[in-house]
């Protein structure tokens, strides 16, 4: 199985030569990490390559790496039903920099890049539609950017006084408590399945 | 006669509509009545779950799924647990795949006569709900003894599931397994055949094969439209490649399609659900290894390395090694995904959650286009949508 990934990584690096920067296989699924500027010639490929057959873009997400220059990888999942088989594609990107997008290969594409826009502040270039999607009307900031607070900065409540809803800054009687896992003491490193209860329980 | 030129209008469907299944607002352009342009307004029920998730150490994130598709809420702990169980590169003993297996379907059937009968209601049938509800009842109760909550179960646990089932409720769910086929023909005596249902939901809401390419349909909705995909064959997980069952498939893509495979489909999961408890093993329910899942209750009380191992688990729980995976079932409604990225510690560094009804409603304004208001109403049930998991 893997060894047909790898081939198809290949494959498809060879065919794209300016696209794909580098192809690898994580947990048995295929990675393909691609130029952001050469997306749609990308996924053109993935949809219309005989051994390809991505007819399908099941998913795109941002996820945030703050500590990086390019801050954000946009992820597109396709999935071709011919051949069974799903394919990963990344790009990176940052606050400022749009990725073209995807809508005209792909109608459902839509939905994700406002979302993506929308939590992350990804912008995408020539969306047809890119309002905020599930936060609130008038919503600010980005809420799955790492730097955003898991309690946010309103809160909101009906005010008698004006009748109607009402934002105010938050207010936290008792402080999220966040503890840290990592600490030195925690020497085991080792998840594995079957050993690790037997040796755990002998020392 | 004077010539009057008509504006087009808009109006607001929901946020407060029992047809809308939830809390969907969508401003509908109108010419007269013939629908010119849909703009669903989701994210009135989003709770940030995904945010919450990159907070929660892994095991504590499981009952978060059930209230994302609080119709079936077994299949989606179902991704996020094989997708956990994928970067802790571990598989759980075969009776806790049957059982698992087992009630994803039990899910499937739940979330099917919710659809098919409320889609009923908002064409204009009473009955099936009223029938349906009590079967869900029964469902709901074999949920309750096998994990002590009625909707939101939180069994399955990366590992296996959280308890074990006795004989006793493997017999009362084959007595109501032997009996649930009597309801479905009930009910089909009731919508099938019938004439006002018909008129309702036949060519309406057509989606040709292409369309559904481009729109990303899965589920039901796909197989309505003639492709013969289910992820339970095409990439079977737990014990699925060991039982026998059929795809419905079916080619016009329109409302009446959509039901019919719903109704089959709830034929072929009894079927499932028979053929586990006939096969289903003795043995173990979960790992044996208590770094992944909790020590049985009572040694806690008298061993203190169970007292230490049960209170690391529910304190910090465990490390999930560096990794990425994208992990998606058949849910009832279509492919629900979890696209998790660990980084070693014992959080998800992302948690993306790819939502069936979420894809199927933007597809909205497609379906709906040049139909008649009524339709649009038609069309929501159809595609099955529930709001927890489209707002996340």
């Amino acid at each position: 199985m893997d060894d047909a990934l790898q081939e198809l990584g290949e494959l498809i690096g060879i065919s794209l030569p300016n696209g794909i920067t580098s192809s690898e296989i994580v947990c048995g699924q295929l990675v393909l990490n691609a130029n952001r500027s050469a997306i749609v010639k990308v996924l053109t490929f993935l949809r219309d390559d005989a051994h390809c057959h991505f007819k399908q873009l099941v998913d795109i997400c941002g996820v945030d790496y703050p500590e990086r220059e390019e801050r954000f990888d946009v992820v597109y999942h396709l999935l071709s039903m011919s051949h069974n088989n799903r394919v990963r594609v990344k790009v990176r990107t940052d606050e400022n920099t749009p990725v073209p997008s995807v809508v005209g290969l792909f109608s459902t594409a839509g939905w994700f890049e406002r979302e993506a826009w929308d939590m992350f502040g990804i912008y995408f270039d020539k969306n047809p539609d890119l309002r905020r999607l599930l936060s609130d009307y008038g919503f600010e900031g980005h809420p799955l950017r790492k730097d955003f607070p898991l309690s946010g900065y309103v809160e909101l409540h009906y005010s008698e006084e004006h009748k109607r809803v009402v934002y105010e800054p938050i207010s936290m009687t008792q402080e999220y408590r966040s503890f840290d896992f990592l600490s030195p003491w925690e020497g085991d490193q080792k998840t594995a399945p079957d050993d690790a209860g037997d040796e755990e329980g002998a020392s | 006669m004077v010539e009057t030129s008509i504006k087009n209008y808009n109006i607001n469907f929901g946020p407060q509509h029992p047809a809308a299944h939830g809390v969907l607002r969508m401003v509908l352009e109108m010419d007269g009545e013939v629908v010119e342009r849909v703009d669903p307004h989701v994210g009135l029920l989003h709770r940030g779950t995904e945010k919450l998730i990159e907070n929660k150490p892994y095991i504590q994130s499981v009952p978060f799924f059930d209230r994302l598709d609080y119709a079936s809420p077994q299949n989606q702990e179902h991704a996020f647990v094989l997708g956990i169980e994928k970067l802790l590169d571990i598989k759980p003993p075969l009776r806790g795949q049957y059982i698992r297996v087992l009630y994803a379907e039990i899910g499937r059937i739940l979330n099917h006569i919710m659809n098919i009968t409320s889609y009923a209601i908002d064409v204009g049938a009473m009955t099936p709900m009223l029938w349906g509800f009590e079967e869900r009842e029964h469902l709901m109760e074999f949920c309750e003894r096998a994990s002590g909550a009625r909707m939101h179960m939180a069994y399955f646990r990366p590992g296996g599931v959280a308890f074990d089932i006795t004989p006793k409720l493997c017999e009362d769910i084959m007595t109501w397994a032997e009996r649930f086929p009597n309801y479905i023909d009930d009910m089909e005596t009731l919508l099938t055949g019938n004439r006002i249902f018909k008129q309702r939901t036949v060519d309406i809401g057509i989606v040709s094969p292409q369309q559904a390419l481009d729109w990303g349909f899965t589920g039901p909705n796909l197989r309505a439209c003639g492709f013969a995909w289910d992820l339970r064959k095409a990439q079977p997980y737990d014990c699925y490649d060991k039982i026998d069952f059929d795809i419905p498939v079916s080619k016009m893509g329109d409302c009446y399609d959509r039901y019919l495979i719903r109704v089959a489909e709830m034929r072929e999961s009894t079927k499932i659900i028979k053929q586990c408890l006939e096969q289903m093993p003795k043995g173990p329910v979960k790992l044996s290894d208590n770094k992944i899942t909790p020590p049985a209750r009572d040694t806690m009380k008298q061993n203190m390395e169970s007292l230490i191992h049960h209170f690391k688990l529910f304190s910090e729980g465990f490390h999930v090694p560096a990794g990425e995976t994208y992990t998606a079932v058949e849910a009832p409604k279509g492919e629900f995904a979890v696209y998790l990225i660990s980084d070693g510690t014992n959080k998800p560094y992302r948690c993306k959650i790819r939502p069936p009804g979420y894809v199927h409603l933007q597809a909205m304004e497609m379906m709906s286009k040049g139909h008649m208001l009524a339709d649009v109403v038609a069309n929501i049930g159809s595609i099955d949508i529930v709001f927890g998991e489209i707002d996340r």
